[in-house]
């Protein structure tokens, strides 16, 4: 290609470039300007010199960060937590999308489904007021259980109910959604296969064995390929709105450990060093998840 | 086709319609018990006597909190943030999916663009110099960083390319005979046809903005400018930070209710329209054929 035919390609492209421009002044203003602030997890932070003025202390930073009694305790906790989540979460909008789809009514279908998302669209915060009240120790549910002879449970103050709360409300509040997407998936099996495996004996369990669940199959794995950048994140807001002094040493994760740090210790480097040991596990964890997708279905992040 | 149903047949789908049905209400009668405590009397609100249903009616939980002058203006502030926060997310959505639809041999340097939005969306700077940049830019106590920051949403962005790069291209190729630039495409052509994708992102932009309240908590030093959400999560959580009256959050049962169900309204107002284009929005994105 000559220089010519290049500029001209340029040019004519010239009102995309200006169309573009302030999108992405705005990525790269608020998202990579604050960037080289990275060099704190190297730095010991003094307000009155900034960043950039602050004096250097090499790898001091993550050295206080492995050493620091919390951290392993966050770190695995993350992990466990996280990986409750996607194991116990992973099946059930699948299982829900298949016993929907044997639903006959129509309106019952419907309303169902859309019941089943509006948790989906409410916040941690919201949320995490109703399961306080619900789940208190005097609340709605343990009146219930006392209602049918059960002693009381201590939900949100036992690390072991606590940490059962964390898994079983994320998926209460996300199901729903997942629901959408394996319901669309079912709506494009095609009917016919269903009409030829019936006069051929099959029954609905059967169909559903052969023909509904290999349908699924690719978006479940998928779903489940995109699962694996969201390790490290076992639910920054659900976990910090919903912790208390008598489960924290269960329930502290890497990212409420990095609130505590930045805002109780005040120990800004070392908050940037946790930070940034969890971006980078992260980072590599998703783009290991989308090489994956690429690989193994048609999906294209780009 | 008329079959005989089979006695299994017949328990599988009473067992069914229990399940799904106890699933559906478990997600739904929490905000009705909500919306009960909110409108009972605090005799019987406070020891948790309340069901489904109100007891000892009264509007008097709404009636404190829309006094008070601290409850109101979080609303107000949430209802700023949330409009000109959606409104500027989906400008800039439609700004930048637009070219990044186009191949680079039409767009050259679309790959630099994309890199740098793919950047964004798996890696960030992090708290602590998020939170420095911002406050250096004296954006602090302003409605401007709740808005700003997220102004330019990648992600939705992408969902979006991938909708304006399914659309049919002689549309546009025969705009473009008639000598139509790339503005006069977009405004004309590329954003009506976009309309579906411009509502889901619409859709997640609202809710993202109604919701959010971390942003609230970080970068405010003083209650007077937080919205509804971090206001409600100080109340609730009764873990105020240390620079703000912590008498604020000793309310009661029914007031906390209330508060919690005018935090939900909006949110139950738009999502019964929002399946359809949920499904256009992950179908789009994610699960493209």
């Amino acid at each position: 290609m000559t220089g010519g035919k290049f500029w001209k390609r340029i040019k004519r492209s010239r009102q995309l470039h200006w169309i573009i421009l302030l999108p992405m002044a705005f990525i790269v203003f608020f998202n990579f300007v604050p960037m080289p602030g990275i060099a704190l997890a190297w730095k010991r932070y003094i307000a009155t010199k900034g960043i950039y003025g602050s004096p250097s202390v090499g790898w001091d930073n993550f050295k206080a960060l492995f050493s620091y009694p919390m951290f392993w305790p966050a770190f695995w906790n993350t992990l466990s937590i996280a990986c409750l989540k996607l194991a116990i979460g992973f099946p059930v909008p699948i299982l829900t999308a298949l016993l929907l789809n044997e639903v006959g009514s129509k309106a019952f279908k419907k309303t169902a489904q859309t019941l089943m998302y509006l948790p989906y669209f409410l916040s941690w915060v919201v949320l995490g007021g109703i399961i306080m009240s619900l789940f208190s120790l005097d609340g709605g549910i343990n009146s219930l259980l006392q209602a049918v002879g059960f002693p009381p449970v201590f939900w949100l103050g036992k690390a072991g109910w606590f940490i059962f709360m964390l898994v079983f409300t994320e998926i209460w509040k996300n199901f729903g959604y997942g629901t959408i997407i394996y319901l669309a998936a079912l709506t494009g099996i095609d009917k016919n296969l269903y009409e030829a495996a019936a006069i051929d004996g099959a029954g609905r369990w059967k169909q559903t064995l052969h023909i509904t669940v290999p349908g699924v199959l690719p978006i479940a794995a998928l779903m489940g390929i995109l699962n694996l950048g969201t390790v490290l994140n076992a639910g920054f807001e659900q976990i910090f709105i919903l912790n208390n002094a008598l489960v924290a040493e269960r329930a502290t994760i890497i990212d409420t450990l990095v609130y505590d740090v930045t805002f109780a210790d005040r120990n800004y480097g070392m908050a940037t060093a946790m930070n940034l040991f969890k971006s980078v596990i992260s980072f590599a964890l998703i783009l290991s998840g989308w090489f994956l997708a690429n690989r193994y279905s048609d999906y294209r992040v780009f | 086709m008329a079959r005989k149903i089979s006695k299994g047949r017949i328990a599988f789908q009473i067992v069914n319609y229990a399940l799904l049905g106890a699933l559906a209400l478990s997600c739904f009668l929490p905000v009705v018990h909500m919306l009960a405590v909110s409108l009972s009397d605090k005799i019987y609100a406070e020891p948790k006597l309340v069901g489904l249903i109100p007891k000892g009616f009264t509007l008097g939980a709404y009636r404190t909190l829309f006094a008070g002058r601290t409850f109101s203006h979080a609303l107000l502030v949430s209802v700023i943030r949330t409009l000109a926060g959606t409104a500027a997310n989906v400008v800039l959505t439609v700004l930048l999916a637009y070219p990044l639809s186009k191949n680079s041999r039409e767009f050259p340097f679309r790959a630099v663009y994309m890199t740098l939005c793919l950047i964004v969306m798996v890696f960030n700077a992090g708290l602590v110099p998020n939170y420095l940049f911002l406050n250096g830019l004296g954006l602090f106590d302003t409605v401007w960083v709740l808005i700003l920051p997220g102004a330019a949403p990648v992600f939705s962005a992408v969902l979006m390319m991938n909708f304006m790069r399914a659309l049919p291209k002689d549309i546009e190729e025969a705009a473009m005979i008639d000598g139509a630039g790339y503005f006069r495409m977009l405004a004309a052509v590329v954003a009506p046809l976009s309309l579906p994708s411009i509502a889901t992102v619409s859709l997640f932009a609202f809710v993202g903005h109604w919701n959010s309240w971390f942003d609230g908590l970080l970068y405010n030093r003083s209650m007077d400018h937080y919205p509804l959400q971090t206001y409600l999560q100080v109340v609730l959580t009764a873990r105020a930070p240390s620079n703000i009256d912590s008498a604020a959050t000793q309310v009661g049962q029914n007031l906390k209710a209330a508060q919690i169900f005018i935090a939900m309204v909006p949110l139950l107002l738009v999502y019964p329209f929002a399946q359809r284009f949920f499904v256009t929005g992950i179908t789009m994105g994610s699960v493209k054929g």
